[in-house]
């Protein structure tokens, strides 16, 4: 599925090139220093093809999305903005992404957003004007139609290559796929995975992706997260919804003597991009090491991803 | 129905201070049927406030009285006797009921026991469940029966979000995820096709978000 490029997006270009890609993700902090997000963005930066910057993520405050992503983009990297419909109705959503486009970012993530339950500030009313599919759809109007949902006309259309989230390991397992499609049938045009522990049910949710020729229609890229700790793995497995960590992989990080738990968590997530590589449909990884951004290079480094084009 | 819940004995207590003597007021309607605010609530409550401003040595007297239903300008009108003897209304209906007893009668507080919590039904005896958030436009056709807006906590209309597990919402294991319950229902329909159909944004205008919504019979207007 190469197709004409519609962005000035690397992380389109690499992909319709037929290049496997990388994307790592960033989170912003909790305050207003930009030292933060430059600090993150030299650990990460040439270890991957474009970064996601995370949307008030749990539901916990944090420094904006677009503002850490120019951030980002003055330190010579590539984001990709989140958005998630919890918190802005269908005007905001629409601003934001005439100013996120404005201000020179090239991707953008279309997401629902987690329960403001999860959050700082659950006393929040929540918003949810529209879903996550509703503004996949919305978004690809505004670029490719040049068109408000309103129906009024954009001067200037918003150049953004569109992507969205695929959780394969949330219920009802049979509608994970047809929900792909769906999101397939609004325009999305790349898919970040939901961190792949389980890969058999990952291959079997991917097999039926193929299957319906989805591979064809969206790039798709496996999400990938190191354990740092048995701790945290535990902590996935039981607390995080639709998570899903298989009992083989907690009995070998808990087999593993603390101090080399985290080379361990790390090696894991190498098998994984490996297996990944190998599958039908796969188009790149997604690298998610929230506040373990250092290890994102050594990851990449050991599953031979190192180093990254240039397009 | 509308269900209700009763308020804090203390923020009940608050609204009064001051006042010697008051009305209850209950109502026949929804808040009856599910035990908040009905003829044997009035009684309960009355009694509650009683001992408690008895012991505080500062009594008040009451006047305990249920109508019909709040929410008819009719019914609230049965009261207009006893309202110039008293000096505020504690009224036991929804928040619909609290408002028209408000209205009919200038100068006198009228104040909420109740918290009105949403509309529903009761799942067994006691148990109440939120089921129709009064959208304006409704949707069962597409989803099986089984609300989107009210049911799915993020009111998704292409859920279920990544965060359904095995049944359940991702914010409470005790709650329901609506889009499992409407993919279940769907598959018993047969009716899958139109789980396939993308459903468009929604057009909140005939929600509240339009401004207060009204309602009119014209055959009934003259
Ligand atoms: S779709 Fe709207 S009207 Fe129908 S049950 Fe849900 S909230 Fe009520
Ligand atoms: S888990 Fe189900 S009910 Fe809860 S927000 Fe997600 S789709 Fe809606």
């Amino acid at each position: 599925m190469n197709g004409e490029v519609k962005t000035e997006s690397k992380l389109e270009k690499i992909l319709r090139s037929g290049q496997f890609a990388v994307t790592g993700e960033c989170g912003p902090p909790r305050g207003a220093d930009a030292e933060v997000i430059r600090h993150k963005c030299k650990l990460l930066k040439d270890k991957a093809d474009a970064f996601n910057i995370t949307d008030n993520q749990t539901s916990v405050v944090r420094m904006s999305s677009i503002a850490s992503a120019v951030i980002m983009m003055q330190e010579g990297m590539e984001p990709v903005m989140q958005m998630v419909c919890r918190d802005r109705n269908r005007i905001a959503i629409q601003s934001d992404i005439l100013g996120g486009a404005a201000l020179g970012i090239k991707n953008m993530l279309c997401l629902s957003g987690d329960h403001q339950k999860f959050g700082d500030h659950p006393q929040a009313k929540n918003v949810f004007d529209i879903d996550s599919i509703q503004l996949i759809s919305t978004v690809r109007r505004m670029r490719d139609e040049g068109k408000f949902l309103g129906g009024d006309d954009i001067k200037g259309v918003p150049k953004l290559f569109v992507g969205a989230a695929a959780n394969p390991f949330a219920d009802p397992f049979e509608i994970r796929v047809p929900r792909l499609a769906k999101k397939v049938a609004a325009g999305v045009e790349f898919i970040q995975t939901q961190c792949i522990f389980n890969l058999k049910k990952f291959s079997e949710w991917m097999k039926g992706v193929v299957d319906r020729g989805l591979h064809e229609k969206v790039f798709i890229l496996g999400g990938v997260t190191p354990f740092k700790s048995f701790g945290m793995a535990r902590y996935m497995a039981k607390n995080v919804p639709g998570m899903d960590v298989p009992d083989e992989l907690l009995e070998r990080m808990k087999g593993t003597p603390k101090e080399s738990q985290a080379e361990e968590g790390i090696k894991i997530a190498v098998e994984t991009i490996q297996q990944l590589k190998e599958m039908k449909g796969i188009a790149g990884v997604h690298i998610m090491a929230i506040e373990w951004e250092e290890k994102v290079g050594e990851i990449a480094e050991k599953a031979g991803l190192l180093p990254r084009p240039s397009v | 129905m509308v269900v209700g819940e009763r308020k804090p004995f203390d923020e009940i207590t608050g609204m009064l201070e001051g006042h010697k003597k008051i009305m209850v007021l209950g109502c026949g309607g929804c808040v009856t049927v599910c035990l908040t605010g009905g003829h044997d609530e009035v009684r309960v409550l009355s009694s509650q406030l009683r001992m408690a401003r008895d012991n505080a040595g500062n009594p008040i007297e009451i006047v305990e009285k249920t109508v019909e239903r709040q929410c008819d300008p009719e019914y609230v009108e049965e009261v207009s006797g006893i309202v110039p003897d008293v000096d505020a209304v504690l009224s036991m209906a929804c928040g619909a009921g609290v408002q028209y007893v408000a209205e009919r009668y200038p100068g006198m507080p009228v104040y909420p026991a109740l918290d009105t919590t949403f509309v529903g039904g009761s799942t067994k005896e006691g148990y109440y469940v939120e089921k129709c958030q009064t959208c304006g436009a409704c949707k069962l056709f597409y989803t099986g029966g089984i609300c989107p807006i009210a049911r799915c906590s993020k009111s998704l209309l292409n859920g279920p979000c990544g965060g359904s597990t095995k049944g359940k919402c991702e914010i409470d294991p005790e709650v329901d995820c609506a889009w499992q319950l409407i993919l279940d229902r769907l598959k018993s329909l047969n009716r899958m096709d139109l789980y396939e159909e993308n459903m468009a944004v929604n057009d909140w205008r005939t929600n509240r978000d339009g401004g207060p919504r009204k309602m009119i019979r014209e055959d009934f207007q003259r």
